[in-house]
């Protein structure tokens, strides 16, 4: 569904600071995939989130979503099929707004100001909000009229989510959405994504720092080095997968040592 | 005679009505689009030429939808500016504003200087609907309120729709206006365009309540509404939204009372814009200066409980 063929991306060309933050980077995603992405700092997972969201346009390549040509759909349009969150709890909400206008402007890409752009956020809708907040079992459906910035980190990635879903996506693509949170706080958060990901079917890819998460959830994993993908692994032999192989496929692939404190930390730790 | 009598009140009451507008459409770009629009000189004053020469051919009802769109369309201009051509907010802004006084001076046919005397406006329309002398003094402050009451509940109307609510997020979080599927150019653009139509209206209101317009008229307008702007937010505490907008109004209207107590203390008129630039000051430095004297008196209190606590134990000690 997801197929992105030989993209690269320089960043500041001609420059010192020139960057090849994409190297020829080849993934297909099929229906229903949820692909978890590994690999150290700089080697473009964020970078291919934002080519694919259209944060910027590709050097060459050529990006395909459910078989519609998306390589030049600027941003804005994209984001109506493709769900996103980042590391930063902060960034897909507006603190100044309410939560009940936060959904409200989240719902807007089901509608696409079909019911006219002076239309007001109907009491159907408001009911539909609530049973949805009431999902996240956090207390929020009681709170609609609170500013957002009043809630927490954890609070409000679950509410991004919750936004980033509501209208289901073709496509969700996971920033490390828990690696700013508590672990109790992130176990919760991640739960939630897994369970919403199974009930409407929504192809995923996230990236995490987390060893043993890269291979309890989802069903593949990749891992990418130097803008290019260097290990795919799913199904039987992904299942039969230690985070120490995962390792050593890493060094292989790689043809260097692993060496991210934030990796070799994160596999010693249970979650 | 008191210190300020009934006809001083009401003439600061009209202006700050008016200047109000100025105030709701800072309102609009800078608090609620977060965006730096200084356009606001030219626009006021491109209100007012358009409404004044509207007004003396003979339509001083026409002229209120033509200057707003006159303030439509250099909103659109500015904002066309920023977001499609990349110009930063500020300085598209002054560019705009510096280009609209050749195009004030057009349309005003060349001359610094346009009288509407002798020709009717709609204070002097809505003013000879009834003889009396009530009515004579009144007429013009009542239509103005009618005017504003209408526009902020209209505006409050407006931020609730959901182009509305899209404006709204686009100046609060742009990274989740995108991820909503939302242009935040097209949302910049409305926001300005609303914005600036407001301004219009403001300088074809003061053009037909003065029965004259002065190219210069602009000057300082955006100082003025931005103190108004603030003395308006620091009421209201960035509380509810409808309490916000009718605040921006209050604050408008406290602005030209401050304004006409400082006339009536005989400040001459050269030193205004120093007061108008010290008034700005007071009101934005107000919260924090009383988050500060809160915090030293708690400060002393509690070096002061402190001290006392210490001393009772050496008391203690040498007992």
């Amino acid at each position: 569904m997801l197929k992105i063929e030989d993209i690269s991306k320089t960043f500041h060309p001609g420059t010192v600071n020139e960057k090849k933050a994409l190297d020829h980077l080849t993934l297909e995603l099929m229906d229903g995939d949820f692909c978890t992405i590994v690999g150290s700092n700089g080697a473009g997972k964020s970078t291919m989130f934002n080519a694919i969201a259209g944060s910027f346009y590709c050097d060459e390549g050529y990006i395909e979503l459910d078989g519609e040509d998306i390589t030049y759909v600027p941003e804005h349009k994209r984001s109506r099929y493709i769900g996103r969150l980042f590391q930063d709890p902060l960034m897909g909400t507006a603190p100044g707004m309410t939560i009940e206008e936060n959904l409200a402007v989240a719902y807007l890409r089901s509608s696409r100001f079909r019911q006219g752009i002076f239309s007001r956020v109907s009491r159907r809708e408001k009911a539909m909000f609530r049973e949805h907040l009431s999902l996240l079992g956090m207390g929020l459906e009681d709170r609609m009229s609170s500013p957002v910035g009043l809630l927490s980190g954890g609070q409000r990635q679950a509410l991004t989510l919750l936004m980033a879903t509501m209208v289901t996506p073709k496509l969700l693509m996971l920033d490390e959405h828990t690696a700013a949170l508590d672990p109790g706080t992130a176990a919760k958060v991640l739960a939630l994504t897994d369970q919403i990901i199974k009930e409407r079917h929504i192809s995923c890819l996230m990236v995490t720092h987390n060893m043993n998460q890269a291979l309890e959830m989802g069903n593949r994993t990749i891992m990418m080095s130097d803008g290019r993908i260097v290990f795919d692994v799913s199904g039987s032999e992904r299942e039969n997968m230690t985070v120490g192989d995962l390792l050593e496929h890493f060094a292989a692939g790689a043809g260097r040592q692993f060496n991210n404190d934030r990796i070799l930390l994160s596999t010693r730790q249970e979650c | 005679m008191g210190f300020l009598t009934a006809g001083i009140v009401r003439t600061a009451l009209e202006v700050g009505l008016i200047y109000s507008l100025v105030a709701l459409s800072l309102f609009m770009s800078f608090s609620i689009l977060n965006v730096c629009d200084l356009s606001t000189d030219g626009c006021y004053t491109l209100g007012c030429a358009v409404g004044a020469v509207v007004t003396i051919a003979g339509h001083p009802l026409l002229a209120i939808p033509l200057a707003m769109g006159a303030g439509v369309c250099s909103g659109f201009v500015t904002a066309t500016l920023q977001t499609r051509f990349g110009v930063q907010s500020i300085l598209a802004g002054i560019i705009v504003n510096t280009g609209l006084y050749t195009i004030n001076l057009a349309v005003m046919g060349f001359s610094s200087n346009v009288s509407i005397f002798g020709t009717d406006t709609i204070f002097s329309m809505f003013g000879s609907l009834s003889p009396s002398d009530f009515w004579h003094d009144w007429s013009s402050l009542i239509l103005l309120f009618v005017i504003l009451t209408l526009l902020c509940l209209i505006i409050r109307w407006f931020l609730s729709t959901r182009l509305g609510l899209s404006i709204r997020a686009t100046g609060d979080s742009m990274a989740m206006v995108r991820a909503s599927s939302i242009n935040p150019a097209v949302m910049i653009t409305a926001g300005l365009c609303l914005s600036n139509s407001l301004t219009g209206l403001a300088g074809c209101l003061i053009g037909q309540y003065n029965k004259t317009c002065d190219i210069n008229l602009g000057t300082g307008m955006v100082t003025v509404a931005l103190a108004s702007l603030v003395i308006g937010e620091t009421i209201s505490g960035r509380r509810r939204m409808t309490l916000r907008i009718f605040c921006v109004v209050l604050g408008s209207c406290l602005y030209r009372m401050i304004i006409s107590i400082a006339l009536r203390l005989n400040v001459p008129t050269e030193a205004f814009k120093l007061v108008s630039a010290v008034i700005v000051c007071v009101a934005i430095a107000a919260p924090e200066a009383r988050k500060m004297v809160g915090f030293h008196a708690r400060k002393a209190a509690a070096v002061y409980t402190r001290r006392k606590v210490v001393r009772g134990g050496e008391k203690d000690a040498e007992n």
